[in-house]
């Protein structure tokens, strides 16, 4: 085969997210739990139909630094800024409802509830915010539809396979219209072609909702779905500017 | 790889003759394929020629081995350069990147710089071949899977030196 393959041309490679609104911004975060020094300074910024991908050793603090960004977790100092509101000086009960109505979030496993159904699972983030049963449930089976596994609709996440409940998660995780995806390892338990499809569903909601997605992973491959990439060393993030 | 730079990075130890150079380089890097003495001594007249060493001190007697070389502010900054140089993706990358991993180290420099650098230019390929790979068809899929999986290793390896850095630090120093 040809090495390299064929680069794209470059209106193909333009990525076209520039000069979209900022949708949210870390800014100086610090957290330590205990004498652990998780993030010392670290920050970013996703604009909205952004994919951002946080790579960095384990231990580096990715993950807390979605968290933060989540507002999950507070930390000790910094701001977190959604769309121009402060987190940072918001209180919890404001906070919840914030990731309830705005946010979406993917895991590596274990966030769908075991005791309800698929369909339940994707259709709870709408019970939580009122809509009616059955509205929530048609728009439930909508979502199954559309990421694949319309079948599994009545099984619990138990009776599912891994990579059918990853989709499950994303269609939960997407069903209520979030601004902000944060996905910690989307892809980690999954295989090499489960991983690309749990991808391409995050990766299409951003171009055709103009979701920013916030992806920590550690495998270049789901990476390289990203837009750009943010590296997180001992707490600090950087991105990497290259020259041409 | 580039032995010019390679035998630059070594000189920022201190300076050093040229069979000495020869022998640090085999040791580090040449194991499967050590350099001849031609190659050494030519680079170092190419270096010398473009300023990027000088000659340190002259033993008595003749022939090249009596030079000792020392690298200069140039070559200094001529190493700075390279090391902060993404290489061009592509198979097979690993003994440069190693010579720069370890060679950064070796002058106390950060070798996650080297790390980071290179995964901006290989996440920059995979990104074109990612996105090429969702407008193709399936002959089109497999050949991008096949160039991603690889640049993903070199990456991987990258990572993995990475997480080793402590141990490889005590080692190169060694
Ligand atoms: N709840 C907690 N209590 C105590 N220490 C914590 C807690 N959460 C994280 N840490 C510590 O903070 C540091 C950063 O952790 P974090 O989970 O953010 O890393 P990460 O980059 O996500 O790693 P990984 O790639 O392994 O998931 C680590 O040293 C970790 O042990
Ligand atoms: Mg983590």
């Amino acid at each position: 085969m040809r090495w390299p393959p064929a680069a794209l041309s470059s209106a193909e490679a333009a990525s076209g997210t520039d000069g979209s609104a900022v949708l949210l911004e870390g800014i100086e975060l610090r957290k330590s739990f205990g004498p652990t020094l998780a993030l010392d300074g670290a920050g970013l910024r996703l604009r909205a139909g952004e994919v951002v991908a946080v790579m960095g050793p384990s231990g580096s603090g990715k993950s807390t630094l979605l968290h933060c960004l989540a507002g999950i977790l507070r930390p000790d100092s910094g701001r977190v800024t959604y769309r121009g509101t402060e987190l940072t000086g918001l209180p919890d009960s404001s906070l919840s409802r914030l990731r309830r109505t705005e946010f979406g979030f993917v895991f590596q496993f274990g966030q769908l509830v075991p005791e309800l159904t698929c369909l339940e699972n994707v259709a709870l983030p709408l019970r939580l915010a009122g809509v009616r049963r059955k509205d929530a449930e048609n728009r439930a089976t909508e979502w199954l539809a559309r990421v694949e596994v319309g079948d599994v609709a009545g099984k619990r996440p138990g009776e599912t396979s891994g990579g059918q409940e990853q989709r499950v998660a994303v269609a939960r995780a997407l069903v209520s219209g979030p601004k902000v995806v944060f996905a910690d390892e989307p892809t980690g338990a999954l295989d090499s072609l489960n991983g690309e499809r749990v991808m391409r569903l995050l990766v299409d909601a951003s171009k055709e909702t103009n979701v920013g997605v916030l992806l920590v992973t550690h495998e270049p491959r789901v990476a390289a779905y990203s837009d750009r990439e943010v590296v997180v060393r001992d707490g600090i993030s950087r991105e990497v500017e290259l020259a041409g | 790889m580039s032995i010019g730079h390679t035998l630059l990075g070594l000189l920022e130890a201190g300076p050093r003759h040229g069979y000495d150079l020869k022998r640090a380089y085999d040791e580090r890097f040449g194991h499967d394929k050590p350099l001849h003495y031609g190659q050494v001594y030519s680079t170092l007249s190419r270096l010398l020629r473009d300023g990027l060493v000088e000659v340190d001190g002259v033993e008595t007697g003749d022939g090249p081995d009596r030079k000792r070389y020392a690298i200069t502010s140039i070559g200094v900054t001529d190493v700075e350069g390279w090391l902060a140089t993404p290489e061009k993706p592509e198979p097979y990358l690993q003994n440069t990147l190693y010579a720069k991993v370890v060679l950064a180290m070796l002058s106390g420099r950060r070798a996650e710089m080297v790390l980071d650098t290179q995964r901006a230019a290989h996440l920059r390929v995979m990104r074109q071949l990612t996105h090429r790979k969702s407008k193709g068809d399936l002959a089109d899929q497999l050949i991008c899977d096949h160039a991603l999986f690889h640049l993903e290793a070199d990456l991987r390896w990258l990572e993995l030196t990475a997480s080793r850095l402590g141990q490889l630090a005590e080692e190169v120093r060694a």
